[in-house]
């Protein structure tokens, strides 16, 4: 639970403002161009469906890469390079265990939650930038985004982060919880949790984008 | 190995190199059960390595290992967890989990590896930190402590599972006289009470031959001298009469 709290609520704050501030953003980009061709009106669910299938997973993942990531490769970095890791052993507890599957599977867990946040952040962000422009109810907002969003372009990207959140804890335990060169090394454990993780979610993105094509041929049209 | 069942721990012709470098050299030796044996040295000589090997937090390239009858060097890790049971560490730098108040420090291996309820477990965390001095600090976070009070802290957790042989990692190392000395009394204390066999590795001489019934010297991965104080004092080599004679 400590963890869930650690990795999750604590990167609510992040996720949220970031999803919030993309989604603006992203309306102010795409706006002017629907405008131009005179589809103003599929705004929303442009934002919705850009949202839900690529930027809210890949970015939530690549944020708690560097947020989750490094803070998991410095504190077993730390924990290594203090001798807590030996003081677990030594009391005759798996540290592996105590350690390290709490984190990855907090983080395996979290990811998916936290992608929600990150997605609903970007509509509403994305709302408040199109009610500026062209004042916008609210409801024909949500009606709009949501008309042509089914169920799998919704669940299976999601549940991909699963998969971000698995590397995310996996890497970093492993840099941090097999650094050997002390106080040095927690700084590095950080810095290579970070690089690592987020190269492998960007490859794993594209290996699971492609397996989600398969599974769900309807959403590569 | 003949004594290796009366012997709390035996190292036979034990040897260990981290890359190039030779930490321990066929190195031998036993400690009676009950008995503190204090472990001396210049820095990097193999000592801590040798506290190491016999929890078990590193392997060793040659030689058996035996703590209180079992040969640890081949066990897996349940067969480690059961020997690790009858052992508490005091580390240099106590390695106190930073994350948890004391109170929690010493409440995690009762929680995990005893069946106790919380009432008892209460009562046996009370018990040792009254006899550690530290009573009224239990929800302190290890942070809040000083550097003697941290070292206190990692004996009572060391002592918490009521360990058959203690081992001590430069228990006074950083700390002013009259707190190490308080450090060198539990020892003392708790081999008088429970019969514990105790290991110190040690730079002070004074703390030592206050503690300790033999004494092993280390010189550049070798056991040089091994014995009472007098037999040390008399040893061949010149660096263990040194170290043993200082004040």
């Amino acid at each position: 639970m400590r963890q869930m709290a650690e990795i999750g609520s604590k990167s609510l704050p992040l996720v949220v403002a970031s999803g919030f501030a993309l989604g603006t953003v992203m309306t102010l980009h795409t706006r002017s161009t629907l405008v131009m061709f005179g589809a103003a009106a599929i705004i929303p669910t442009v934002q919705a469906l850009a949202f839900f299938v690529e930027i809210g997973p890949l970015v939530a993942g690549l944020l708690l890469a560097g947020r989750v990531g490094s803070g998991i490769g410095a504190v077993l970095a730390n924990m290594r390079a203090t001798e807590q890791v030996d003081g677990i052993e030594s009391l005759s507890i798996d540290a592996f265990k105590f350690l390290v599957v709490p984190r990855v599977v907090s983080c395996v867990l979290a990811l998916p939650l936290l992608t929600l946040f990150m997605d609903f952040a970007g509509l509403l962000g994305g709302y408040l930038s199109e009610f500026a422009a062209s004042r916008i109810s609210f409801e024909l907002y949500i009606t709009r985004a949501f008309e042509n969003v089914v169920l799998s372009n919704f669940l299976a990207p999601t549940l991909k982060t699963a998969v971000f959140g698995f590397i995310i804890g996996t890497v970093s335990s492993y840099f941090g919880y097999t650094t050997n060169e002390g106080a040095a090394g927690v700084g590095r454990a950080a810095t290579n949790s970070v690089v690592v993780s987020s190269l492998l979610i960007i490859l794993a993105d594209v290996i699971l984008v492609k397996c989600i094509f398969f599974v769900f041929p309807e959403n590569a049209l | 190995m003949s004594g290796q069942q009366k012997a709390a721990v035996v190292f036979d012709r034990v040897s260990k190199a981290f890359g190039p470098k030779q930490v321990l050299r066929a190195v031998s030796f036993e400690v009676p059960v009950g008995e503190t044996l204090c472990i001396l040295g210049r820095s990097g000589t193999g000592k801590s390595v040798t506290l190491k090997l016999l929890m078990s937090l590193i392997k060793p390239d040659h030689g058996d290992i035996w703590v209180d009858g079992d040969e640890i060097t081949q066990l897996n890790e349940a067969g480690l967890s059961k020997v690790r049971r009858k052992m508490g560490f005091l580390f240099q730098d106590a390695a106190l989990f930073d994350s948890l108040t004391l109170y929690d420090n010493l409440a995690l291996p009762l929680r995990r590896l005893t069946t106790k309820t919380q009432d008892e477990i209460d009562s046996i965390i009370d018990s040792v930190l009254g006899q550690v001095g530290l009573a009224g600090d239990k929800r302190k976070m290890p942070s809040e402590l000083s550097g003697g009070m941290r070292k206190r802290a990692g004996l009572a957790r060391a002592l918490v599972l009521e360990p058959k042989i203690l081992l001590a990692d430069e228990p006074s190392s950083g700390l002013d006289r009259i707190t190490a000395s308080e450090i060198d009394e539990l020892l003392m204390r708790q081999r008088a009470e429970h019969q514990t066999t105790i290991l110190v590795v040690t730079h002070d001489v004074h703390g030592a031959r206050r503690v300790g019934d033999r004494f092993a010297v280390f010189d550049k991965g070798d056991l040089v001298a091994f014995g009472t104080a007098a037999e040390v004092e008399n040893s061949d080599h010149e660096t263990a009469r040194r170290l043993i004679s200082e004040k």
